[in-house]
């Protein structure tokens, strides 16, 4: 009986509610017919065999045989000794199952007769015949009256020994009044009943009379039927009233559905004489005999106003008021009458009195509000680095932290903890012996197996061996710095750099106070921009091994919870107008492809640069409907394959990555349609054309017209490079030298592979394009590092022959891409490219020169973008005198290359071509073009295609 | 008298205003010649779509069904159905005889900006500003798009079918071309500015036009995506305008905010034609699929171009 908590009408519910219908439930399969088989006990069929038989299997496994065969183990042969007369019994017959319990000769243990407790009371045929109007066929203790057997149980004559009279109560007698039993006749009198019996008995007039001396017996009970209930109705189920069925009380009277008492109860409690009215079976259930007159009602009409239409009682008052009443009419009803409606109740049920307590449902727990649905499993390196400190102290440190020491239980098991903590939570001392096996090794020793690991290390790590000097100053202990997380670093450096708010940030470390000391010390050497943050805050106490780990984790939290203002800045592009200028700097890394799209569209470049393509499927009816097969039959997918990566997940932040695209935090507007097919694309792209993506990043700079500002190429190492220029001016000129050998000795190398060369410009026109954008942390650290002039030598030749290997060297596209002559200033680098181009073969010569001076002058923007304007606006527009002057300005900029793409377009539109004025157009663009005007997609054709190859 | 055939002139542009007709259906939003040229759409931003027909310029039929101003409209192959799209986010097919309304198809969540039928009228294509473009079938009674191509990232402006291909601008500055026979969508950058505008393909199907708003219209190479030719001059800087390619694909034409239409030589680039319309933007264009005409929705006026004028002096006084 559950109510519910809010409402307060009081709804109550008996049983238990269904389960409730699940819609999507796979419908049961009903069981076939040959497979609803009944076994027995061992495992036979069962097969009906006929009525007399009892029906199921008859015989041995449904043979007349036996277990022996056909012959019965009683057989005896009568030769020798005559067989004694045999007098079969009809237990000879039955088998076990006769004998069963459900057989026709049970054999078990029960009561007998005699001492099973009597039925042949009066009072308990009352129980027997209320409980049979209960019953399936009502009334059904007829028969039994009749063939009742003529003896009591034990138990009852044993009582009438003492004096006990059937009927009576059991128990010593009393001496007060005997009270008169069933005083009102049968108490209420619901809807229509008997009328009256006539020969009523005066009692009343014993009222009066009450002798001293006489006890009584007690009070006649009706004994409590405790018969089990046998059928699948409910709890109040009641059958048809026999009184209305049997005795033919046809009238239409009203039935009331709810009130239990008919009256053949009030009959059965009051006396039992009442009915004079002829009996017989007459009703709905049995039809009319031939005999019998009255057949007018065989079919029962039955009409709805014989049914109540209202639960609960009749409106007081006039009627006049229907659920619009007043108040005064709605809202008098208390309780008990609200239990009205609910009809009858229960046999050994009361209405409750006070009303079900209510549950109170609390509100969940608010949030705090800095609370992050995120759980970080940190690996929490801990306590042991405090070296100095002693383990009671470090965990009082730890305890100090307020809240941690709640905490404290829910640490995850012991498996999670290092050495350090259980040494501290046991309370062992720290153990003097050397942390590392890379400690017990001679520093020689060690030395050399860290440059076996460099050169274990993958190929880009080749060109830079990121050990830097400073880590080499520090006695070899501390690691590499891999490059993906060098670029990390990087990363995080321009997130964090020029930041002077420190007022909140998140502390990752908390757990851990030395470990977040250093990270706030790292933190604040990022914020000045100090390149070798990680190496000054790293504790050089601690084994190799936890330092490098450490340095990941703090890199990847400085990326992860960088101030707001720089993750804010890499969600958006830059405003396409520069007139502000102090908007906020966005590393040049962190702009996606979307900006190599837009410098490509500046340019006029469009073509690969612009294009992607996809997988696509077409529904299956789209292109029934197109007329056009099915491009991928048999595909179960529409549209494009889907995205595996979440759109935007704190995963993407803590993936490793290579690459300078990945390592930049994905951008919500693209990462959702990022895919494999776009790694793939971007791979494609890489070996086709990093060239061209390399000649982007010089646009971009172009298009960036910051002049004050140094050109800021796509690499990401750029920042950490000027930093470091600017930290150590005095390391410059030895770099400088260094690389004036290396190109010394490249120029070398270069001539001996010319042949292979021929088909792309040489490296030097890359250098002299990305002249500030060489990676000059990486270069130094390895020259720093190998000192060696041979060795020195050899990687040259190596990267010399590297570049002359496919093209996708260059794909590896992170930092990696470093030229290795390297330098801050522009102007070294030109007169370096220049000595070096000069000593080329004159073709590739000729084409560097003119591409250098193409490219020259695009790095300071303005100016040199005038003085190209200038010389571009010298060749003539021919046809287009009679445009607009304003067209012809915007125009000038676009004309070399729109002349070029119409050249190509006229072999195209050849049915165009019936103008005179082409001819004009061609031989004016080809003047053009061997004016040596190249502009930059000219470059751009002329790497791509063997065609605009073949031209030079 | 066989003549030998004259050689071809050059192509003549439509310069001579032949009509001006009163849409009185508020701003025309859009106006499209039929199949053939003969019937000409205007989209009004009353919620009507009319037909008239374009030699006379006489009011054929009205169509209202539309909750909200339609925005655009194409006649199937066979003119017996329209399609048209509305702010309200339907897009109805038509019956043009009776002007009753076969199917309203709801399932876009904004505006719906462009809609077209495939060339056998099987398929409604239609773009949208929630991003989608839906293919509705026309010949089943579903009423749930057959495909949903939901690549783009920002409002589609305007779609374009040639065949089994189908490409559509987007806000975001992206031309997609979605190729059905091979499978691919071909994704083109074109622009950083808002909006790119429409595209209609060149005859021999191999160039694509597109228009943004830094007031640049470009044709691209379909295979390559390479850029073919560029044209200036106009000023598209804050509307949604169309542009189109002369019917033998000699010039490229375009609205402008600056009350003008122009008109480009394909191959060259230069201007050739700068047309006045009138003082307000011409919102909408449209070329004659054979002949040399133009037609400009400029406010709730429609204008009819031709190349000649005694010409159609001479059709009017005939009909």
């Amino acid at each position: 009986m559950a109510s519910d908590s809010d409402s307060d009408e009081d709804f109550v519910t008996y049983g238990t509610p269904l389960e409730p219908l699940e819609e999507d439930e796979p419908l049961k399969k009903p069981i076939p017919l040959h497979d609803q088989t009944v076994k027995d006990e061992k495992g036979r069929y069962q097969r009906f065999h006929g009525a007399f038989t009892g029906g199921f299997s008859a015989g041995y496994f449904n043979t007349v045989g036996s277990k022996e065969g056909w012959t019965p183990s009683a057989f005896v042969s009568s030769r020798q000794q005559k067989a004694e007369k045999h007098h079969a019994r009809p237990e000879d017959f039955m088998d076990e199952e006769d004998f069963s319990e459900h057989g026709i000769a049970p054999r078990e243990i029960t009561t007998s007769q005699e001492f099973s407790s009597s039925r042949r009371d009066k009072a308990g045929e009352k129980a027997r015949a209320i409980s049979a109007q209960a019953a399936l066929i009502p009334g059904d203790t007829l028969l039994e009256e009749l063939i009742a057997p003529a003896r009591s149980s034990i138990g009852v004559e044993l009582l009438m020994k003492m004096g006990w009279k059937e009927g009576q109560g059991v128990g010593p007698r009393v001496k007060r009044k005997a009270r008169r039993q069933q005083k009102d006749g049968g108490g209420k009198v619901y809807g229509c009943t008997l009328p009256p019996a006539g020969s009523e008995e005066s009692e009343d007039d014993d009222e009066e009379f009450a002798p001293e001396n006489v006890t009584f017996a007690p009070k006649d009970v009706t004994p409590v039927d405790f018969n089990p209930r046998l059928g699948v109705q409910g709890l109040g189920y009641r059958g048809l009233d026999p009184s209305l069925a049997l005795l033919g009380h046809g009238t239409a009277e009203h039935i009331d559905l709810f009130k239990p008492q008919s009256e053949t109860r009030n009959r059965l409690f009051g006396d039992t004489k009442s009915s004079s009215r002829r009996g017989g079976v007459v009703g709905q259930a049995f039809g009319v005999g031939a005999l019998e007159d009255d057949d007018e009602d065989v079919y029962h009409r039955d009409s709805m106003s014989r049914y109540d239409t209202i639960l609960g009682e009749e409106e007081p008052g006039d009627g006049l008021y229907g659920w619009t009443a007043p108040q005064q009419y709605t809202k008098k009803k208390d309780r008990s009458k609200d239990a009205s409606y609910l009809g009858k109740i229960l046999e050994g049920f009361t209405l409750a009195q006070k009303p079900l307590e209510e549950k109170t449902i609390f509100p969940p727990p608010s949030l705090p509000r800095d609370y992050r649905p995120v759980h970080h499993f940190r690996p929490s390196v801990d306590v042991s680095h405090l070296s100095g400190v002693s383990p009671a102290l470090a965990e009082a440190l730890r305890v100090s932290k307020g809240h941690m020491v709640k905490e404290e239980p829910q640490q995850a098991g012991r498996h999670q903890l290092d050495s350090g903590q259980r040494r501290a939570l046991l309370g062992e001392d720290t153990l003097q012996g050397p942390s590392s096996v890379m400690e017990l090794l001679r520093p020689e020793d060690r030395q050399r197996l860290l440059s076996l690991r460099n050169s274990s290390n993958p190929p880009s790590a080749k060109t830079s061996i990121p050990v830097s000097s400073h880590a080499s100053q520090t006695s070899g202990k501390s690691a590499q710095v891999l490059p993906a997380s060098s670029d990390l670093q990087q990363v995080s450096l321009a997130a964090w750099r020029g930041i002077q708010t420190s007022s909140q940030t998140f502390k990752p470390f908390e757990k851990n106070p030395s470990k977040q000391a250093r990270y706030e010390l790292y933190l604040s050497c990022l914020k000045q921009g100090d390149n070798d943050a990680l190496e000054q805050s790293l504790d050089p106490g601690m084994t190799e091994w936890e330092r490098s780990r450490e340095r990941e984790e703090f890199v990847r939290a400085s990326i992860l919870y960088r101030p707001t203002s720089s993750s804010l800045s890499s969600r958006f592009t830059r405003a396409k107008d520069q007139e502000d200028d102090d908007s906020v700097e966005v590393s040049p890394d962190q702009e996606g492809d979307l900006d190599d799209k837009q410098a490509a569209v500046k340019m006029k470049m469009f073509g690969k640069l612009t294009r992607e393509t996809f997988e696509w499927y077409p529904d299956k009816l789209l292109c029934k409907r197109f007329n056009v097969p099915d491009p991928y039959p048999g595909s179960g997918i529409v549209g494009l394959p889907k995205v595996k990566r979440d759109k935007f997940s704190v995963f993407n932040f803590l993936t490793v990555t290579q690459s300078r695209e990945a390592a930049a935090p994905p951008k919500p507007p693209e990462s959702g349609k990022k895919s494999r097919w776009d790694v793939s694309e971007q791979k494609v792209e890489k070996k086709k054309e990093d060239l061209l993506g390399e000649l982007l990043s010089a646009a971009r700079n172009q298009t960036e017209t910051k002049v004050e500002q140094t050109p800021t190429p796509a690499l990401p190492a750029l920042p950490a490079s000027i930093s470091s220029s600017d930290q150590a001016p005095g390391s410059k000129p030895e770099i400088k030298s260094s690389d004036q050998q290396s190109s010394e000795e490249k120029k070398d190398g270069d001539e001996e592979e010319e042949e292979e060369e021929e088909s792309r410009p040489p490296m030097d026109l890359f250098k002299a394009i990305f002249a500030s954008s060489s990676d000059e942390k990486s270069s130094s650290s390895s020259e720093g590092e190998s000192s060696d002039e041979e060795e020195e030598k050899e990687t040259k030749e190596d990267e010399g022959k590297m570049d002359s290997e496919p093209l996708n060297l260059f794909s590896i596209p992170s930092t990696s891409t470093t030229t290795t002559s390297s330098s801050a200033t522009t102007t070294s680098f030109s007169s370096s490219a220049n000595t070096s181009s000069s000593h080329q073969a004159a073709v590739s010569t000729q084409a560097s020169k003119q591409e250098e001076e193409e490219f020259g002058p695009k790095l300071p923007p303005p100016s040199a973008a005038l003085s190209r304007g200038g010389a571009t606006s010298i060749c003539p527009p021919s046809k287009e005198v009679k445009t607009g002057k304003k067209s012809k300005e915007k125009k000038h900029k676009k004309k070399k290359h729109y002349k070029h793409k119409k050249e190509k377009k006229k072999k195209k539109h050849k049915k165009h071509k019936h103008k005179e004025t082409a001819e004009e157009e061609q031989g004016g663009g080809d003047g053009e073009q061997e004016d040596g005007q190249v502009s930059t997609d000219e470059l751009l054709k002329r790497l791509k295609s063997i065609r605009s190859h073949q031209m030079w | 008298m066989a003549f030998p055939q004259p050689r071809p002139q050059a192509p003549q542009l439509p310069q001579h205003l032949l009509r001006t007709i009163d849409c009185q259906q508020g701003a025309v939003r859009a106006v499209r010649f039929n199949i053939d040229g003969n019937y000409l759409l205007s989209c009004g931003s009353d919620k009507s779509l009319k037909l008239w027909s374009a030699s006379r310029g006489t009011l054929l039929k009205t169509y209202s069904g539309h909750g909200y101003e339609v925005l655009d409209a194409d006649g199937s192959y066979d003119n017996s159905q329209i399609c048209s799209c509305s702010s309200d986010k339907t897009v109805i097919l038509w019956d043009v005889a009776t002007g009753q309304v076969t199917r309203k198809l709801r399932g876009h969540a904004g505006k719906v900006n462009c809609v077209q039928f495939n060339e056998e009228a099987t398929v409604i294509l239609s773009g949208s500003i929630d991003g989608t473009v839906r293919c509705w079938d026309t010949r089943s009674r579903r009423y749930e798009p057959i495909q949903v191509l939901d690549e783009a990232r920002d409002s589609i402006s305007s779609l374009k079918v040639a065949q089994h291909e189908l490409l559509t601008g987007s806000v975001d500055g992206r031309v997609r071309r979605y190729d059905l026979r091979m499978g691919q969508l071909h994704v083109d950058f074109i622009s950083s500015y808002f909006t790119e505008n429409i595209k209609p393909l060149n005859q021999d199907g191999q160039c694509t036009l597109s228009s943004s708003l830094d007031s640049t219209l470009r044709l691209l190479d379909k295979s390559t995506g390479e850029m073919l030719g560029e044209y200036t001059g106009h000023k598209m800087k804050g509307y949604k305008l169309d542009c189109c390619l002369s019917s033998k694909d000699t010039h490229v034409l375009s609205c402008s905010e600056d009350g003008h239409v122009y008109c480009w030589d394909l191959v060259e680039g230069s201007l050739s034609l700068k047309l006045p319309v009138g003082k307000a933007v011409v919102q909408s264009l449209s070329f004659h699929p054979t002949e040399t005409r133009l037609l400009t929705a400029m406010e709730g006026r429609v204008q009819v171009w031709g190349a000649e004028q005694e010409e159609m002096e001479e059709d009017v006084i005939a009909t």
